[in-house]
């Protein structure tokens, strides 16, 4: 019999105290990064303080420091984010409280509410993250959380480590299939119920919307999804792969923004021509209004809430992408934008700061002199940056207050945005109409799934002139120095000891390059089929099974839920149901029970061993002494504790006697 | 269960076990519970065990942390809602996939347990009675924290028990009156795993704690026995041995009043009492009803009775007990002792 355990019944012993905080360790750990420097020191010093507390048996905090550390939090998360409320602050504040919580946490009450918060701040943390490594984090999670569940209501003694998490792993894992069951059926309504808060959804990645020289370099560094594409069908070539993002058409003397477009609002007249490619594009979140399109998307069946701008540019009419965002669109490398200029755009295409980069603006007009068209000057640029020791790289020296003068005449090593920014005011000076345009360029098959995936590291910037019966005609400048760059991508145009590994080419073969395929291609999946779990995508899947609306997905839940249910419920029964007694002396005896029966002296229901004896004994005078020999054998082995290994082989004997 | 075995798991929070709760609850649902404890009744029959839990008799509500749990989740179900994640839709499923398991758990840890009673020893009028009940797992499963109280008491303990084993509970009841007391409903019941769900169901076995007289306060030493035959002994006074007090009555000599005992007495209700005396004799030591005084009431004299029994028991003598109706033939040891008090526990 287990051991007796007499503990007062609301203080919580050290070893649940400790299991406790282990797992606040697991569930607080992954909001440290998005705290201020204090609270998520604040946190782990509360972590550290209270588990050496537990282990040396220190006193708690008294009561008043606790109400002065509470009110300081308060007073730190509104200093720190300007409002206690909102997704990063309230989930900063939250996390900060189960911290403090902890110490004044001696009870069991206190257990069961700290397992509640616990659950909770799971749930938070996906507000921010939901890779596909989360999904096994939930689970740890949930088992841990559930066991210590288990631990607080178990009031009579620790149970050990291994059997509490045993069990609430079971029921983790059994509770799978409900989950997966709800998680298909549970009717999706679109939209936020109340509204988000302001700083909802993923942090603001990518291109911003200003250019400046080196920004762009920077992302090279980075191997997050921008997004990926599925083509139906026919997939443009590389030089054809420019994935139009924010064009800028202010410059200051260094950067470009989009600067002021009072009165050309509206989406420019585009002549689209031959055949176009069809595809579908999963953004990530950028928490920017810009929708990424191939040059140059047909104005025909665009996604939902999306528009085409003033400078032929996808973007969300309203708001911003917080939420990884899919469409389809058709687009046409073959086009002719806005073959007619308004005079106003005109000005603004070709304003320079007058003062700003001197050598650079002397040159363009000397070529405007020698030039008899505005293509020859288009060409001659390209080719000063062909033939001259123009260099393409990472990382550029520093230039000075004149940054494309520094460029084109003493450093001339720059990156897409020193020749795309360059290549646009050499033009303007020129008095020809250009301007910047951002966005991605290339982007990498994945064999796996057979889509492409364009990353952060393709980002890139080209210039747009505008010529009489052409209209806008990308030029990118880049590709004459470094053509590589534009036809196989970042990696080959860039010297290896500029690259970083995930885009050195020497790295991009054999299995890890395979394995990193495969993990895309399953985080595509994952985003698809999970995350991307929508309305739409509910009642397009639960069409194949004839589900077509909320009230058929609520039968169908429930039908379900209760056919499991009621499964495990009778497999709880079969578990609880006792078994038959199963001993040697019990085998034996059923051994003279099958051979009597054969007999035709079975041993009745009701009948004990003595009785059954006797009746035997009565019906069968020759079996009489056997019989009843091996009954009492019987009864003293299986009933009278004599159950030594001696008595059970003289039973066996007995047994063996009766011969009927 | 013999005083060498060992204890079983047990644990005793909030209140004693023995103190029932005041019910603080409105007519109505006072009214409703009665109705409630009457069909239970109606369901509970008084069996004599082993007392198999089948499912059909197993309750379950959930607890208020049921209740939270269920808020929580609601709340959780809200976020995800409006943030469109699905991983807190999958967080919330997965819970509410859990609280649902659980249902089934806590219930699964109550079904098929078995019930049964064990001797109850005998206990003096106003101690404790202990019931000592059996808990049997017959299947292949340990069972965890199941409690057992009496109907309308808070769980008092709480007890494991392993896989085909069978752990044993003492439930506690303070006896009041002398005679049998027997076990009332109880109640077995668990809210393993998590806590959420409450599963009980009731038993009521058929046992009964023996409950022997209160023993008056010792002082009054024992009479000098009578004879075998029935002779009456009391009234041959002598001034050899003192064998108890009686009520003064007019003509009893001043010097036999127990003064001491008098001036014990609370001033306002004091009575004289008379210090009676035998002769010592040979042999058994008879231990009368007649012998006491006969002002007493029946009660008073049990009580009388029942302390001599004692100390006759603990002086080891050979003593004889004669009850009006009843006469227990002198003896000694523990199951002469037990008859003596039993008799004088139903007289």
């Amino acid at each position: 019999m287990a051991r007796s355990d007499n503990l007062p019944p609301a203080r919580l012993t050290r070893t649940v105290l400790l299991r406790l905080l282990a797992v606040q360790a697991l569930v607080l750990a992954p909001h440290l990064p998005r705290l201020p420097l204090w609270a998520a020191g604040l946190v782990a010093v509360i972590l550290l303080w209270r588990t050496a507390a537990a282990l040396r048996g220190w006193p708690l905090l008294p009561g008043w420091m606790r109400v002065l550390l509470t009110i300081g939090a308060f007073a730190g998360i509104y200093a720190s984010f300007g409002r206690v409320s909102g997704q990063t602050a309230g989930v900063a504040l939250i996390t900060v409280m189960a911290a403090l919580k902890l110490t004044e946490l001696n009870s069991r009450r206190d257990l069961m509410v700290m397992v509640f918060l616990s659950y909770f701040l799971l749930v938070t943390h996906f507000l921010f993250s939901q890779e596909l490594w989360t999904a096994a984090y939930l689970m740890l999670s949930a088992t841990l959380i559930t066991a210590l569940l288990i631990d607080a209501n178990h009031a009579g003694g620790v149970l050990p480590a291994r059997v509490v998490t045993v069990m609430a792993g079971g029921m983790v894992l059994r509770a799978l299939p409900l989950m997966a069951l709800i998680f298909v059926l549970f009717p999706r309504i679109p939209g936020p119920i109340w509204g988000l808060p302001a700083d909802a959804g993923a942090a603001r990645s990518g291109l911003s919307d200003s250019m400046a020289p080196g920004e762009i370099a920077e992302l090279v560094g980075s191997d997050a999804i921008a997004f990926r594409v599925r083509f139906d069908g026919a997939v443009p070539p590389p030089g054809e792969r420019y994935w139009r993002g924010p064009t800028f058409l202010r410059f200051d003397g260094r950067s470009w923004d989009g600067g002021s477009r009072a009165g050309l609002v509206d989406a420019p007249a585009a002549e689209l021509r031959g055949i176009g490619y069809r595809y579908e594009l999963t953004l990530e979140p950028t928490r920017t209004p810009w929708l990424f399109a191939l040059d140059l998307p047909a104005r025909l069946g665009l996604p939902e809430g999306a528009v085409i701008n003033a400078d032929h540019q996808l973007v969300l009419a309203r708001g911003e992408v917080r939420e990884r965002r899919r469409y389809r669109l058709q687009s046409h490398p073959d086009y002719r934008l806005q073959p007619a200029l308004p005079a106003p755009l005109r000005a603004l295409a070709t304003a320079l700061p007058k003062a700003a980069n001197p050598r650079a603006q002397a040159l363009a007009r000397q070529w405007r002199v020698e030039a008899t068209s505005d293509a020859a000057i288009v060409e001659r640029a390209l080719r000063m940056f062909r033939e001259q020791p123009f260099h393409y790289t990472l990382s550029p020296p520093m230039l000075g207050r004149d940054p494309v003068d520094g460029f084109l005449f003493e450093t001339r090593r720059g990156f897409c945005e020193h020749y795309a920014s360059s290549f646009a005011v050499l033009m303007r000076a020129a008095g020809i109409p250009a301007r910047v345009v951002t966005g991605y360029q290339g982007g990498e098959r994945n064999t796996i799934g057979d889509y492409w995936i364009v990353r952060q590291s393709d980002a890139h910037a080209w210039t747009e002139v505008w010529l009489a019966d052409r209209g806008w005609l990308r030029i990118d400048p880049t590709a004459a120095v470094a053509p590589a760059r534009v036809e196989r991508g970042i990696g080959s145009a860039l010297d290896d000891a500029e690259l970083p590994d995930f885009l050195n080419p020497a790295l991009r073969n054999g299995y890890r390059f395979d394995l990193r395929a495969r993990w895309d291609w399953l985080n595509a999946r994952w985003n698809h089929w999970v995350l991307g779990y929508g309305p739409e995508l509910q009642s397009e899947f639960l069409r194949r099974f004839g589900i077509d609306e909320w009230r058929e997905m609520i039968l169908a839940l429930t039908g379900l839920l209760t056919v499991l249910l009621a499964g495990f419920g009778l497999l709880l029964i079969r578990r609880s149901t006792p078994r038959p007694v199963d001993d040697a002396p019990s085998r034996a005896w059923r051994r003279l029970q099958r051979r009597l029966a054969r007999a035709g002296l079975p041993q009745a229901v009701h009948e004990g061993p003595a009785d059954y004896a006797a009746r035997v004994a009565s019906a069968r005078p020759d079996l009489a002494a056997t019989i009843a020999d091996a009954a009492r054998r019987y009864i003293a082995v299986r009933y009278l504790d004599a159950d030594s290994d001696g008595d059970l082989k003289a039973l066996r004997a007995a047994i063996a006697r009766v011969r009927p | 269960m013999s005083p060498s075995a060992p204890m079983p798991r047990w644990w005793r929070p909030r209140s004693s076990p023995a103190s029932p709760c005041p019910d603080h609850r409105p007519p109505v649902i006072r009214a409703l519970r009665r109705r409630l404890h009457d069909w239970i009744a109606t369901r509970t029959p008084r069996v004599p065990g082993p007392w198999p839990i089948h499912r059909r008799r197993v309750y379950i509500v959930p607890t208020r942390y049921g209740y939270g749990y269920g808020l929580l989740l609601f709340t959780m179900l809200l976020g995800a809602m409006n943030y469109s994640n699905s991983m807190a839709f999958a967080l919330t499923f997965l819970l509410a996939g859990i609280g649902l398991l659980a249902m089934h758990d806590t219930h699964g840890n109550l079904v098929n347990l078995s019930i049964a009673a064990k001797a109850v020893a005998p206990a003096f009028a106003g101690d404790p009675v202990r019931f000592p009940i059996r808990i049997v797992n017959g299947s292949a499963h340990p069972r965890y924290a199941i409690s057992l109280h009496w109907q309308d008491e808070a769980a008092p303990m709480q007890v494991d028990i392993a896989a085909v084993d069978e752990a044993a509970v003492e439930l506690v009841r303070l006896s009041e009156r002398r005679g049998w007391l027997p076990a009332s409903r109880f109640a077995v019941s668990t809210e393993f795993p998590l806590g959420l769900f409450h599963a009980w169901t009731w038993v009521e076995l058929d046992i009964a704690a023996l409950v022997y007289p209160q023993p008056a306060p010792p002082g009054a030493s024992i009479p000098p026995g009578g004879h075998g035959d029935g002779q009456r002994s009391g009234d041959q006074p002598g001034p050899e041995e003192f064998v108890g007090l009686r009520g003064h009555q007019p003509g009893d000599a001043l010097r036999s009043i127990d003064w001491k005992g008098l001036a014990r007495q609370p001033p306002q209700s004091a009575q004289p009492q008379v210090k009676q005396f035998a002769e010592p004799r040979a042999g058994a030591l008879w231990l009368d009803w007649r012998t006491l005084p006969p002002g007493w009431s029946p009660e008073r004299r049990l009580a009388q009775l029942t302390r001599w029994v004692l100390d006759a028991d603990a002086e080891g003598r050979r003593y004889g007990l004669r009850l009006p109706r009843t006469i227990r033939e002198p003896g000694c040891g523990e199951a002469h002792r037990h008859a003596c008090l039993a008799a004088l526990a139903l007289f």
